[in-house]
């Protein structure tokens, strides 16, 4: 298990490649890479209103615990052979990459599920916060209800 | 023995101030009652009071307000998390 938050980009595949070499157990590694997008506020049609660049605080020291009890939890509910977790900080701009998530399994089943479960709960867990930075000022964005409702579901069920 | 309290992004900015050290005052046990005490100081510190689901964390791990609060804690105040 491995991770990091940090300013610097990361390269995916480097990063998949990593968790199967020299070993001959991984049957399955599932990925997911987190983007900046160009969004706008709901509501908003202006093209001043699109989002410009993104700045990514976090609480240091907190963050990288809070990560690693998610990684925790996934290990003890799936079968997992490596878990790789990146998290940039700091000023990004549409089209960069915020977060990836890779997870190593023998079967693809776990390693779907529980790179899912990581993604869910980082999203309400980890402590970090994006300000957006449009023509027409900053704005912080919101917690969306629904990000609650998909770590909810891995609560009820595995 | 004091307690370190920080604040995070539209609180922080809100509050214009990142963090603090408080010496506890008497009768305040729980991380509920420090958030009422520092929201009565005014504007503009009734963020605390009025921000939508707060959140709260002693000693980096993320708690309820009903949570005990004891000298040498580090406390952060902060709204929902929207990483990922």
């Amino acid at each position: 298990m491995s991770v990091s938050v940090q300013e610097a980009d990361f390269d995916a595949g480097a990063e998949i490649g990593a968790l199967s070499a020299g070993r001959d157990d991984v049957g399955a590694v599932a990925s997911f890479v987190g983007l900046v997008r160009a969004d706008k506020a709901d509501g908003e049609t202006s093209a001043a209103a699109a989002v410009k660049a993104m700045t990514l605080e976090h609480y240091q020291g907190m963050t990288e615990k809070a990560l690693e009890e998610i990684v925790v939890q996934a290990q003890a509910r799936w079968e997992l052979l490596g878990v790789r977790v990146i998290h940039r900080v700091g000023r990004l701009l549409p089209g960069d990459r915020i977060v990836f998530v890779a997870v190593a399994s023998s079967h693809r089943g776990d390693a779907f599920a529980a790179c899912e479960f990581i993604m869910d709960y980082l999203k309400t867990r980890a402590p970090f916060w994006k300000k957006e930075e449009t023509l027409q000022g900053g704005r912080w964005v919101d917690a969306r209800e629904s990000d609650d409702a998909a770590a909810g579901r891995w609560s009820d069920s595995k | 023995m004091s307690v370190k309290i920080l604040f995070f992004a539209g609180l922080r900015e809100a509050l214009g101030s990142g963090s603090e050290t408080l010496d506890l005052p008497a009768g305040i046990a729980t991380v509920g009652e420090l958030r009422d005490f520092l929201a009565a100081r005014g504007e503009p510190w009734s963020a605390l009071a009025t921000t939508k689901n707060l959140r709260v964390a002693v000693n980096q791990q993320m708690v309820g307000l009903d949570t005990p609060v004891k000298a040498g804690d580090e406390v952060a105040f902060f709204p929902p998390v929207t990483g990922g």
